[in-house]
């Protein structure tokens, strides 16, 4: 993770923008694809990019990066959170505020300095959420590092919450303590209780002594029923005063539902008792809620879980599945409507090379699930279609859905394996359809680097790079990937975002979500091409006429026409020419 | 121990210069540094450095028996290639040698960038203390053992030797200032978590089916 000292003095403090053109050709795998042996360096690595353009790139700003080691992790950058024009980019260091009102030109407004990492980040209203997990994590802030006491009143370890009311000056306002720190995080709102909302913990460090943090122990469940192991935290937030947030609730989401114990996932008596205990699965690494469904998926040591959060202070697990290749679950995606669940395996940790030849493809992979009945079923895998280097750490990391109707696609980081766009709609056959990626930070040495985050906002892709700064792409069309079906995700457009906890999308009944709808029947050859063609003439006309009775009376009849098609079409186009129909009919 | 260990991990106590400069700037850039909770943020004119944080002899004798530890392992894994008659058993083998192979190349990236030796000087006879260590006899078991016997003896013995790791891993933890230091902390949370996967996916393997333990 070391940087090679001789190459980094050479490089220049100076940000250059890595070049990037847009590639509009299909993407290819194997031995033609674009990634393959990039030039590496810190701020000036070659790059290849297919199906994005690269809009913006900004350096880590001032204070935020150690010129002589990029890879230093005090400095590195983390998750992200969006609201209205402005997106929070977490850090190791503390918090960034950058305008992105203009994604071709975002401007870092403020830099927040508050150490502790990961900084992992989550915004509601003019409340910003920050996980702080590192031992040199101080309650007021300070940069003096690790304390060097042992047992300390000074230390925090769990999550801070900020006042971002003032932009210009985000303060601290509370800062709830947790016995294993806070990892990650997750913000669920309840629609019922508009004055509260509440935080998951997820917390994978060791457990904090009691003379640090009173009622913290730790140990097997059986021997120590109050053990901070074998749970999450939840705290309660009033919204209207921070300052009263508290741990309401720590359940015990692995327990056995029949027999009670609390380490009900993986305990077992094979070797004996008191033995084989010791490696139950006892935490999460990341829980994604989705509040419009009741459901939240976790990822959790070495088990997927589904929770149910119809009440939010008190999650029940209903599933719980494990992964024949092994996977060690670290983050849950849903897709739009709930019908599937992608859980990624961050083998490694993310610091270790794992897109290399010898890895296999479903290692540090996305395993995709079919979600029914609140049931999981294991369907495919997913991982970078491209070899990376020895020296690029690289496995599957976070990501969002981007909200192409009619189709299941999500954008993810892979960290110095660089961003890829995938459509997974077939969840036994996910496949690539546009990436971005730099050769690696340091040619010589593994140097922790890369992408921690991608994420859809808006219409744009936006990437924290660890020890880049912020890159902000936007699609462009392919074989794979209409610009009709390009500007209707852009038509769902969200007034906030925080990557833990989905919303769905919904679009508005648009002449373009029409054509997105009628490029994909047509990408599928799904319908006769002179049908499709006589369909799209007559849908442009009649969404043309500016007498709203006849536009509506002419758009009716387009319908009329696709449901008639539709009658005679196999299931998948059957249901795209129905939603096609719908949004005539609601224009 | 090394006598000389602390005054090398003083030495590394000294500051990461953070780049410098005025706190308003850049188009209208601002730089706060944040308070304890209900306090007020100040504009700073310039960013605090980040700290290196110092390790301890004890953080360095952890890597350099890890090291050793992960090299067990990694050597029977290499007898698993040749001789696991399972599928499922050689496939979690291999994963088991790219991880702790890699994790090797950590640990000595760690070691050697901090001017410490990779290897312990071992006054105190070697590493045979280590928890989940197999000995020389049980070793010489595990190399001529074959067939499904081997299978299971392997999977007996990894799961051993994982939870060892795990109780290594454990006890740097317990030491006091110890296993602090930022990339060390992230790599025994990987490792701590990788190994426990690991060691579920190996009880699974020998019969314990996970969907079996359900309600």
């Amino acid at each position: 993770m070391r940087m090679d000292m001789r190459l980094l003095l050479g490089a220049s403090l100076l940000a250059v923008t890595a070049c990037a053109s847009s590639n509009s050709s299909a993407v290819r795998a194997g031995r033609a694809d674009l990634r393959a042996a990039l030039r590496g360096g810190w701020m000036d690595a070659a790059s290849a990019i297919n199906g994005m353009t690269l809009v913006a790139s900004r350096p880590r700003p001032e204070g935020f990066f150690d010129a002589k080691d990029p890879g230093n992790i005090l400095l590195a950058n983390s998750d992200m959170a969006f609201s209205g024009g402005t997106l929070f980019m977490g850090s190791f260091h503390g918090f960034q505020v950058w305008d992105v009102s203009n994604p071709s030109s975002p401007r870092n407004r403020t830099s927040v300095v508050c150490p502790g990492g990961q900084g992992d980040v989550s915004v509601h209203g003019s409340l910003l959420f920050m996980s702080v997990e590192m031992p040199n994590g101080r309650i007021d802030c300070g940069t003096q590092g690790s304390m060097s006491d042992p047992v300390s009143a000074e230390r925090f370890l769990g999550v801070r919450i900020f006042d971002i009311s003032n932009l210009d000056a985000p303060r601290q306002v509370a800062a709830v303590q947790t016995c294993r720190g806070s990892h990650t995080h997750t913000l669920v709102t309840d629609p019922r209780d508009p004055a509260n909302v509440y935080i998951y913990v997820s917390g994978t460090s060791g457990v904090r002594p009691a003379s640090e943090l009173a009622g913290c122990s730790g140990g097997m469940p059986d021997q120590n029923p109050n053990t901070a192991q074998f749970r999450i935290e939840v705290i309660q937030v009033p919204v209207a005063s921070p300052e009263r947030a508290k741990i309401v609730n720590a359940p015990r989401i692995f327990a056995d539902a029949r027999t009670g114990n609390a380490a009900g996932l993986w305990s077992g008596g094979t070797h004996g008792p008191g033995t084989q205990t010791t490696e139950a699965t006892d935490q999460c690494h990341d829980i994604t809620v989705f509040p419009e469904i009741g459901l939240a998926g976790g990822a959790c040591s070495g088990n997927g879980i589904l929770l149910d959060i119809s009440n939010p202070a008190s999650p029940v697990r209903v599933d719980e599945v494990t992964d024949p290749n092994f996977a060690y679950w670290h983050s849950a995606t849903f897709n739009n409507d709930g019908s599937k669940l992608i859980f990624t395996d961050e083998w490694g940790g993310g610091v270790q090379a794992r897109c290399r030849a010898q890895d296999r493809k479903t290692w540090g992979a996305d395993a995709i699930f079919d979600l029914r009945d609140r049931n999981l079923t294991q369907r495919g895998y997913y991982k970078l279609p491209v070899v990376q280097s020895e020296k690029e750490n690289c496995v599957a990391h976070n990501g969002s859905i981007i909200p192409v109707p009619g189709r299941d696609i999500m954008v993810q980081a892979w960290y110095q394996g660089g961003i890829s766009v995938f459509d997974f709609t077939d969840a036994a056959n996910p496949v690539e359809i546009a990436f971005f990626d730099r050769g690696p930070v340091d040619p010589k040495n593994l140097a922790l680097g890369g992408f921690w985050s991608a994420y859809w906002y808006n219409g744009h892709i936006y990437g924290s790079e660890i020890g880049r700064g912020l890159d902000i792409l936007a699609l462009s069309p392919t074989t794979h990937l209409s610009q009709n079906e390009i500007d209707a995700a852009a038509l769902a457009r969200v007034d906030h975002f925080n990557p833990q906890t989905q919303v769905r999308y919904t679009w508005p009944a648009h002449i373009t979500v029409a054509r997105a709808y009628l490029d994909q029947i047509m990408r599928a050859r799904g319908i006769p091409a002179d049908r499709s063609a006589s369909i799209a003439s007559e849908m442009e006309r009649a969404d043309r006429l500016t007498d709203a009775a006849s536009r509506r009376a002419a758009l009716a009849r387009v319908a009329d026409t696709v449901d008639s098609v539709a009658t005679g079409a196999a299931g998948d186009v059957r249901a795209k020419l129905g939603s096609l129909a719908a949004t005539l009919r609601g224009m | 121990m090394s006598a000389t260990m602390p005054t090398r991990a003083a030495l590394l106590a000294t500051l990461v210069l953070g780049a410098c400069s005025a706190g308003i700037g850049n188009g209208g850039t601002a730089i706060v540094q944040a308070g304890a909770p209900g306090e007020p943020s100040r504009p700073v004119q310039r960013s605090a450095p980040a700290i290196r944080a110092a390790y301890t002899p004890a953080d360095v004798r952890f890597m350099q028996d890890m090291i050793v530890h992960h090299m067990q392992a990694v050597h029977m894994t290499e007898l698993a290639e040749q001789r696991a008659t399972r599928d499922d058993v050689r496939t979690l083998s291999r994963r088991i040698a790219a991880s702790q192979s890699g994790e090797i190349d950590l640990m000595e990236r760690w070691l050697t960038a901090r001017g410490e030796p990779v290897s312990a000087a071992s006054k105190d006879g070697g590493h045979a203390h280590m928890p989940g260590m197999l000995t020389p006899a049980e070793m010489d078991l595990l190399e001529r053992a074959s067939g499904v016997a081997f299978d299971r003896l392997l999977l007996e013995s990894m799961i051993r030797h994982h939870q060892g790791a795990l109780t290594m891993v454990a006890g740097l933890r317990a030491r006091d200032n110890s296993g602090v230091e930022p990339e060390l902390h992230q790599f025994l949370s990987s490792v701590d978590t990788d190994q426990r996967a690991e060691l579920a996916r190996m009880r699974a393997l020998l019969g314990r089916d996970f969907k079996q333990v359900r309600p």
